[in-house]
């Protein structure tokens, strides 16, 4: 498994080519072509029902788990292509973590299990200690210090915005190059948003995000690219300054405008 | 008369008709065990706990009975519980939702509603005859883990539908196979709604009668069960004995022999409860 470098920063993680997906006989993307640069955020807008989920979800292979559901075209993660018959989706999904929508911690589980989840679930060996693992990604989620003294309590007792931190340090437990979040704001209020959107900026010096979100200003505030998707197509991806100020496609200037959306 | 003054009267027949129809069943139920009881109370003692059946009805205890249906209701489970649990694993989480996913579903509830008589029929038919059993525990066990199977398939596969999809995709996004995902995450979750379908099948074939009768269980034993081939009776059998006794006292044996069953039936379902609850305290 190859590491993204610093010397390679501003490079392509994730090349997406011609990617069609569908459900049962919908299609809802086509011929989706993207770039995924390494160790930034890219923001994925575009109105409900645009194709923006399915099209993360075709990049942890998650998408082919509904029933009826498949895709076709090309997802390179540095430059293998993880559609490929010898690749297993099990173990990509180690390297490409998703965060979603609800918080969703596991409720049998403490704060601490939750965040060790991935690694006992996958049966991993630690090479540090599980204490070590547990107070690093809490850190890294930004919830050590609120959570340090009840590691022990139910991650359901936690706040909803905490929940949502919880789930994103389970992801990051697991050690992944790529974070997938579908929506990780829809449910919060806007001081929890401005504690993952906080987080996101430093988050993003270690991982490459690819963020799914219906708020503009959120993109615009978060992201260093941004996608526009419409009808399952990609209309635009470009820098997100450049795509805020200056879109090239009439359509994209119409939703950012809030002409429609 | 107003139409506000009907609809009130309306609300409150309906009211006195629910009141009614939650007191008629109590009432019945409080008559059955102040009766069932008062008639055991002459002959509710430890020595009837202690000893064995007698010709003599004063003499006549429920020890091996009591002791046979703790040995078949514990092997019913044994046999029962993986197995129903394991379907409905496979049916909820693998299956998926084709036509012979359908058919086999449809199977299980039907099976759920077969008269018990017959699985005593399919019992002695093909554990005591065919694999050569004979009438022993382990017929007993398997004909009322067969019973016993089709209520758990479904209320297992009940508790695992109602865990939330969601926590099934973080699980598998955290890169889990699908076994580890449904291990660990999915049935911790749904363990508790799983015990109470454990507990309903197995109360339900501690009460069984009739396949046991069918199989041709032995009414008088006078010793305990000691191995799964050994000869057995069972609680709901010594009472069905007792009472088609003519003797007085024998009604009374018969009388203690329901509290007997009923207390066991109380104390596996407390057990149960408190099972569970400590499950679901650690859910929450």
């Amino acid at each position: 498994m190859s590491v993204v470098t610093p010397s390679n920063e501003g490079a392509r993680l994730l090349s997406i080519a011609g990617l069609n997906a569908y459900f049962g006989p919908t299609q809802v993307l086509h011929g989706v072509t993207l770039d995924i640069a390494a160790r930034r955020v890219t923001a994925v807008i575009g109105p409900s029902g645009c194709g923006k989920s399915t099209f993360i979800r075709c990049m942890n292979r998650m998408h082919e788990l509904v029933p009826g559901a498949r895709c076709e075209g090309a997802v390179r993660l540095d430059g293998a292509d993880i559609y490929a018959p010898e690749v297993d989706p099990v173990a990509l999904r180690r390297r490409v973590g998703m965060v979603f929508q609800k918080p969703n911690p596991f409720p049998t589980m403490s704060v601490r299990e939750n965040v060790l989840a991935g690694l006992r679930l996958t049966g991993r060996r630690l090479s540090e200690p599980e204490d070590a693992v547990v107070e690093r990604t809490l850190r890294r989620a930004a919830l050590w210090d609120e959570v340090k003294d009840r590691l022990a309590a139910p991650g359901l007792s936690l706040s909803v915005g905490q929940q949502q931190r919880l789930c994103i340090a389970r992801a990051l437990a697991v050690e992944p190059d790529v974070l997938l979040m579908d929506e990780p704001c829809a449910s919060l209020d806007p001081i929890a948003t401005a504690h993952i959107e906080d987080l996101l900026s430093t988050l993003k010096a270690t991982y490459t995000i690819v963020m799914v979100t219906h708020s503009m200003q959120q993109a615009a505030r978060v992201s260093d690219e941004t996608a526009f998707f419409l009808n399952g197509e990609l209309i635009e991806a470009t820098h997100t300054d450049a795509l805020f100020t200056a879109p090239r496609d009439r359509r994209t200037e119409d939703y950012i405008t809030g002409k429609f959306g | 008369m107003s139409a506000a003054a009907s609809s009130s009267r309306g609300e409150r027949g309906l009211l006195a008709a629910c009141v009614f129809a939650v007191a008629a069943p109590l009432l019945v139920l409080s008559v059955l065990v102040v009766g069932v009881v008062v008639q055991a109370a002459p002959h509710l003692d430890l020595e009837f706990l202690l000893s064995g059946p007698s010709r003599f009805a004063d003499r006549a205890g429920i020890y091996p009975a009591a002791l046979g249906s703790l040995a078949l209701i514990a092997l019913t489970a044994a046999l029962a519980v993986p197995v129903g649990v394991g379907a409905a694993i496979y049916l909820q989480e693998y299956a998926g939702r084709g036509r012979w996913a359908r058919l086999v579903e449809t199977n299980i509830a039907t099976l759920a509603g077969v008269p018990s008589v017959l699985y005593g029929l399919v019992g002695l038919e093909v554990f005591v005859r065919a694999v050569g059993l004979g009438r022993s525990l382990a017929s007993g066990a398997l004909t009322l883990a067969m019973l016993a199977l089709p209520i758990v398939i479904i209320a297992a596969r009940e508790a695992l539908r109602a865990v939330p999809h969601e926590l099934r995709e973080a699980g598998l996004a955290l890169g889990a196979t699908r076994w580890q995902m449904v291990w660990q995450v999915v049935l911790p979750v749904a363990a508790p709604g799983i015990l109470t379908g454990i507990i309903l099948a197995t109360s339900r074939a501690l009460g069984e009668a009739a396949p046991l009768l069918v199989l041709g269980a032995v009414v008088f034993v006078s010793d305990p069960p000691t191995g799964w081939s050994s000869p057995f009776t069972a609680l709901p059998l010594q009472v069905f004995q007792w009472a088609s006794r003519p003797q007085e006292a024998f009604a009374q044996a018969a009388a203690a022999g329901i509290v007997v069953l009923m207390v066991t039936l109380l104390m596996l379902n407390a057990a149960a409860i408190v099972l569970r609850d400590r499950a679901r305290r650690r859910g929450a």
